[in-house]
This record gives C-alpha cells, sequence and structure tokens, in this order.
C-alpha cells in the first residue's frame, strides 16, 4: 500500500475519532456528575441533526443562501436546541430517577433514546428515508499524489479540535468546570459548599448535548447524508468508547473514541476478510478489550463503599 | 412488594378464581376475534370495566388470594383456557400464529427472566440469542438430515454456547460495562448477520417444515372431521415449551438456587461474604436463560418458515426486556401478561403497528416512572403457610 492511500485512511480514521470523541465526551460528562449513562444521547444527536437540516431548510426558504451564515445558524440552533432538550431530560426523566437503580436509568433512556429515533421517523416529513444534507463548506481539495486533503475536512477537524479544547478549558479554568468537578467528585460536600446541584446536573447535561448536536452535524456536513437511525449506532460507539477510556474521565472518553475509529480503520483496510465486517471487528474488540481492562484503559479512580 | 395473602380461610370458596380464568379465556377469546378497530377498542373498554368491577367487588382480590394459596388452580386454569382458545379458532391461521408467537416469547423472556430478575445479569442482546437458536435451526433443517426434535435442542444450546464466550466479559465487568458487552454484542450479531453470505445476508433463509416423528407441522389435519389449522401443531408444541419452561422457573425460584440467586442479586459483597460463588451462579444463570432464549428461537424460526436480520435487531432486544419490566421483573405471571399484551397488541391494532416501538417505549418509561415494580410485582417468599413477612 503506498503511503498516500495510507495517509488517506489515516485521516477517514481521524475524522470518525473525532466524531466518537465528542459523543464519547458527553456520556463521560454525564456519568461524572450523575452516575448514570444517558443511553438517549446518540438519539439526542440524530434529533440535534435534523434540527440542523430543518434550520437549513428555512434558511433557503427565506432566501439565506451565503453558506458561512447558514453553517453558523446550522450549528446554532442545532446546539441550542439540543442543550434544551438535554437539561429537560436531565430534569424531568434523569434526575427523578436518582435513588432508583442504575438500571432503571438506564432503561428509561434507552427507550427514552427509542422514542426520540422514532419520532424523527414517523413525524419528520418522510423521515423513514435518508436525507441528503447540504454540502455547506468549500469542497475544494489539496491534492498530494494519491492523497487528496479536503478543505471541508480540515475544516470540520480543526473544528472539533476546538471543541475539545474549548471542554477541556471549560472544565480545568472556569467556575462552572470547577463546580462541575466538585459535583463529580462528592456531590453532598459541593452542596455544603454551596453549589446548586440541580444547576451544575442541568448545564452538563446541556453542554453535553450540544456537543453531541455538534457532532452530529459534523456528521452531515462530512458524509452529506441523515437518516433517523444514525444516532443508535454513533450513540453505541460513543459509549462503547467512553467505557473502553473509563466512564468520568474526559480524556479517556477522547482516547476511546480515536481508537474506536482507529479499530474500524483497521478492521476495513488490514485484515484479509470483508471490509463489510469492520464493525463485527470492532465491536469484538471492544468486548476483549473489556474483559481485559473491565473499568476502561483509564480506570475509574473512585472505589466501592460498602 | 407486597406480603403475600397466604392463608385461605373455610368461608372461602374456589368460584373466584374459576370465574377469573374463564371470564381471562372469554376476554382473549372475543379480543382475538374482533376485527375492526372500533370492535377492539370497545373489548379492551369492557374487558376494563370488569377488571374494575371485579376488583371493586372483591372477586379479584379472593381470586388472588386462592392462586396464591394454590398455584396449581392458576397454572392448569391457564393451560385449559389456552386449549379452549385452541379450540375456538382451530382452523384461523392468524389468531393461532399470534398465540404460537406469544407462547414462544414466553419462554424466551422467562429466560430472560432467570438472568435478569433471579441472578441480575445484564443481557440485552435477547433477540441475538434468540437468533442464533433460529439460524442454527435453519442451517441445521437445510443442510444435515439430524431429527428435528433435536435441532431444536441445539439451537438452544448454540445460544448457550455463543453465550460462553459472553461469560468471562459479562462477570468480569460490573453494572454499564456489562451493559456494554451485551449490547456490543447485539450489533455484532445483527452486523454480522447482514454481510455474512452463507447465511442469507439481509435476505435472511427459507426454512422447510417441522417433522416430528414423520408428522408434517406444516399441513393442514382433521381430527374427526373437524378441520384443524397447521397452527394448532406450533401452539401446542409451543404450549407444552412455554409449559415446562414455566414449572421449570417456578421451580428454580423456589429451590435453593432461586434463593442463591436473589441474595446474588441483590447484595453480591454480602451474598460472597455467605460463601455464594458469584461467578459460577451468574455464568449458570446466563447460559440457562439463553439456552431457553435459543430454543425458543428455533421453534420461532422452524414457525415461520423465514428468517432474517430484520427480525432479530436491538430494538427486539429491548422489547423482550421491556417485557420483563412491564410484567414486574422475576414474575414469571407478569411475563405471560406483558407477553401478551406486547405482541398482541399492535398486530390487533393495525393502526398503531407502525407506531409500535414508540408506544412500548413510551409504556416503559411511564412504569419506570410511576409503578417501578411493574403490571405483576413480584411477591416476597413465603416460608411457611399462613407467614406473612410484615404483619397488618
Amino acid at each position: 500500500m503506498d503511503a498516500g492511500l495510507l495517509a488517506q485512511f489515516v485521516a477517514n480514521g481521524l475524522m470518525l475519532g473525532m466524531m466518537y470523541a465528542l459523543v464519547a465526551v458527553g456520556f463521560t460528562l454525564f456519568f461524572g456528575v450523575l452516575d448514570v449513562i444517558k443511553f438517549s444521547h446518540g438519539d439526542v444527536l440524530t434529533v440535534g441533526t435534523f434540527a440542523g437540516f430543518s434550520t437549513f431548510l428555512g434558511l433557503k426558504a427565506i432566501g439565506v443562501a451565503n453558506p458561512w451564515v447558514q453553517v453558523a445558524a446550522v450549528m446554532l440552533i442545532a446546539c441550542g436546541a439540543m442543550a434544551i432538550l438535554g437539561a429537560l431530560i436531565a430534569r424531568y426523566l434523569v434526575m427523578p430517577l436518582k435513588g432508583a437503580p442504575a438500571l432503571n436509568v438506564l432503561l428509561i433512556t434507552l427507550m427514552l433514546g427509542t422514542v426520540l429515533r422514532e419520532s424523527v421517523r414517523l413525524f419528520f416529513p418522510d423521515g423513514a428515508n435518508p436525507k441528503p444534507f447540504p454540502k455547506l463548506l468549500p469542497t475544494d481539495a489539496l491534492a498530494l499524489g494519491s492523497f487528496t486533503l479536503r478543505l471541508d475536512s480540515a475544516i470540520l477537524f480543526v473544528a472539533g479540535l476546538a471543541v475539545i479544547v474549548a471542554i477541556h478549558l471549560l472544565i480545568n479554568r472556569t467556575k462552572l468546570g470547577l463546580a462541575i468537578r466538585a459535583v463529580a467528585q462528592d456531590e453532598e460536600t459541593a452542596k455544603i459548599m454551596g453549589i446548586n446541584f440541580t444547576l451544575i446536573v442541568l448545564a452538563t447535561f446541556a453542554l453535553g448535548s450540544a456537543v453531541a448536536a455538534f457532532a452530529g452535524v459534523m456528521n452531515g456536513l462530512y458524509y452529506n447524508e441523515i437518516n433517523f437511525g444514525m444516532g443508535l449506532l454513533l450513540g453505541v460507539i460513543g459509549f462503547s468508547a467512553a467505557i473502553i477510556g473509563g466512564l468520568g474521565n474526559i480524556y479517556g472518553a477522547i482516547l476511546g473514541g480515536f481508537l474506536f475509529a482507529a479499530l474500524q480503520t483497521v478492521g476495513a483496510v488490514a485484515l484479509p476478510f470483508a471490509s463489510a465486517y469492520k464493525d463485527v471487528f470492532a465491536f469484538a474488540v471492544v468486548i476483549v478489550l473489556m474483559t481485559i481492562w473491565p473499568t476502561g484503559l483509564i480506570a475509574e479512580k473512585t472505589s466501592e463503599r460498602v | 412488594m407486597a406480603p403475600v395473602p397466604s392463608s385461605i380461610s373455610p368461608s372461602d370458596t374456589a368460584w373466584p378464581a374459576f370465574v377469573a380464568i374463564a371470564a381471562a379465556t372469554l376476554f382473549t377469546v372475543v379480543f382475538m376475534w374482533a376485527e375492526t378497530e372500533a370492535h377492539v377498542f370497545a373489548v379492551i373498554a369492557a374487558g376494563a370495566a370488569c377488571a374494575w368491577a371485579a376488583r371493586r367487588f372483591g372477586v379479584y382480590a379472593r381470586a388472588a388470594r386462592i392462586f396464591a394459596a394454590r398455584e396449581q388452580v392458576l397454572d392448569w386454569g391457564a393451560i385449559a383456557g389456552m386449549l379452549m382458545l385452541l379450540a375456538a379458532f382451530h382452523e384461523e391461521h392468524f389468531p393461532l400464529l399470534m398465540t404460537a408467537t406469544v407462547l414462544l416469547y414466553i419462554v424466551a423472556c422467562l429466560g430472560l427472566n432467570i438472568q435478569f430478575g433471579y441472578a441480575g445479569v445484564l443481557n440485552f442482546a435477547a433477540a441475538a440469542f434468540f437468533g442464533v437458536g433460529g439460524y442454527t435451526a435453519a442451517v441445521l433443517v437445510r443442510h444435515t438430515a439430524i431429527p428435528h426434535p433435536i435441532v431444536l435442542l441445539i439451537g438452544g444450546a448454540m445460544a448457550a454456547l455463543i453465550g460462553l464466550f459472553l461469560v468471562l466479559p459479562v462477570l468480569r465487568t460490573r453494572g454499564h460495562y456489562s451493559a456494554v458487552i451485551t449490547i456490543a454484542f447485539a450489533i455484532l450479531f445483527r452486523t454480522f448477520l447482514e454481510v455474512n453470505d452463507t447465511l442469507g445476508g439481509p435476505q435472511g433463509l427459507k426454512l422447510p417444515a417441522l417433522q416430528v416423528f414423520g408428522w408434517n407441522f406444516n399441513r393442514n389435519f382433521e381430527i374427526a372431521g373437524i378441520g384443524l389449522s397447521f397452527y394448532v401443531n406450533y401452539v401446542l408444541l409451543a404450549l407444552a415449551l412455554a409449559a415446562v419452561a414455566f414449572a421449570l422457573t417456578r421451580r428454580l425460584e423456589r429451590s435453593w438456587i432461586g434463593l442463591t440467586l436473589d441474595a446474588v442479586r441483590l447484595d453480591e459483597t454480602a451474598a460472597a461474604c455467605f460463601g455464594v460463588h458469584l461467578a459460577r451462579w451468574k455464568a449458570l444463570s446466563f447460559t440457562f436463560g439463553n439456552f431457553m432464549i435459543g430454543v425458543a428461537g428455533a421453534v420461532y424460526a422452524l414457525m415461520l418458515g423465514f428468517i432474517a436480520p430484520s427480525n432479530f435487531t436491538f430494538g427486539d432486544s429491548l422489547i423482550m426486556v421491556s417485557i420483563i419490566l412491564l410484567g414486574g421483573i422475576g414474575n414469571p405471571w407478569g411475563v405471560v401478561l406483558a407477553s401478551a399484551i406486547v405482541v398482541v397488541l399492535p398486530e390487533k391494532l393495525q393502526l398503531i403497528q407502525e407506531y409500535r416501538f414508540i408506544l412500548y417505549a413510551t409504556m416503559v418509561i411511564l412504569v419506570l416512572l410511576f409503578r417501578p415494580e411493574g403490571l405483576l410485582p413480584r411477591r416476597l417468599r413465603v416460608y411457611f403457610p399462613g407467614w406473612s413477612p410484615s404483619p397488618k
């Protein structure tokens, strides 16, 4: 295999990894503050992408043609709407079950995910079929031998990186981030210190869901096609990535996201059997990894109290 | 969990129990008969009104007391009710197909119940194990001359065997980490089926008729001049399987094994301190549950005569989990009731067929929020006749 083709695969893998990492960060954030898995995360991503798509259709209808304005509006509305949806889910479905077994929260959010997914399928006009997502970013390509770098991919990758850096700064450098970390470490002590627990939880869910919407729109812009089931697989992969990395650890989630993308790419390229088996291979490796490191590569630091 | 009203006073007669069974059978028959949506809704409304009246006038409580004290009345009553249902629909293909499907779902969900409800082992890949059973049966029936009853058992064994590959990861991980193992497997399995050409890919496989000792299950037959639909065969087979599965589950629950599994689920640390081998019991219940799911899947595949990957999606696994939850975790009768509701309702209401996933999902969310113990909550164990855990 020549270097150009290899670079192409690496570039695709990095792009996938960025999306997975963004989804995984959401899972790990939620787990950090509430110790719950919000499984509807992937479907929130779908709803966010469709919200972005609707925004695009709306802008086109009122005659806004500048692609940069369109991208900005699509991102803004998708992220904003999902931030609100995420906070609502936290307030009315996840927080009421705070004392219940963890399984119940997992189930209720799984089912909510189904409701969201089916709602998109049934109630979005012709929602059962894939929709062409517009190419809003410049598609100029830079050719280096057999390796082509498309400008839109580069922009998306840099934007994704910026989001990750922004989350890192938010968590580590701001007062809100400090509060989130405090709640994640010890809810009761955080409350005693005067932190508004409910507000922080809602803010965290809003943040995670907005990031998911970002990843969804990114996915749409990259593949130029969206469908109602896109979030299910992305959600499961994001969850697996967060788990491989170790729940509650943001850097673990990012690592897990890129690792999963690497597995898929390797599965598609380097293995002897057909590339159609790439997901089978990736999930099989996830199961093996979980067997070797049952609490993820960067293990959770909390110990169980009896 | 509500304490069991386990004592029956001499003044109690058995009639409320028989009335309850007869009424439930009658309701099911009429419900299955109803053709238009208006009729179906009318039947549901009438049934709800009767149920309310029964509760209001104490018939329900008395029937429940009798059932709790002498469960055989309910067991045999349910079987008699099923046979009456069979008699009522002996010529109709579709209601019989539905009945058999419900019974097979009961078998599969009882298996899931052992994993989920007793040992507390999460399994979000029930439909995948169902599919393992189905595909094993399909391959064996198409390519080998193994007698079909043995094929059904091999279907279950294969599901158990594939489950064994997951035992180690499932045992080593806990909680959320363990959930991801089975979810990953569910998705892996479906993707594998879709891309594997020898297993038919997305188009699936066709199966020939089930034959037991030369008896072809796919042929209509006559007894004493009365024509019977060939689905009668499958309903009887499924009923036998369901009865065996139910009896097994009940025995298991009541035995010291059930007690051990309860301990494992409720408090691992305490159970381990009392010398319970956690890994052994979890592995055992996971394997046994998968076996039951696999057998049900094998019969299901042979009954339909055709299987495809779209029968065994992650969504279907979730439906099975919903059945356990709706019915009340750990209660076999809950599984029976919830399977019937979840399988039959969308078939009768074509209007909601399209909306079934969203409907169940909403139903489970509501149950979790407002009645987390399910429709028929599991009761506390009764160790001695007349003993009640909290004096009231």
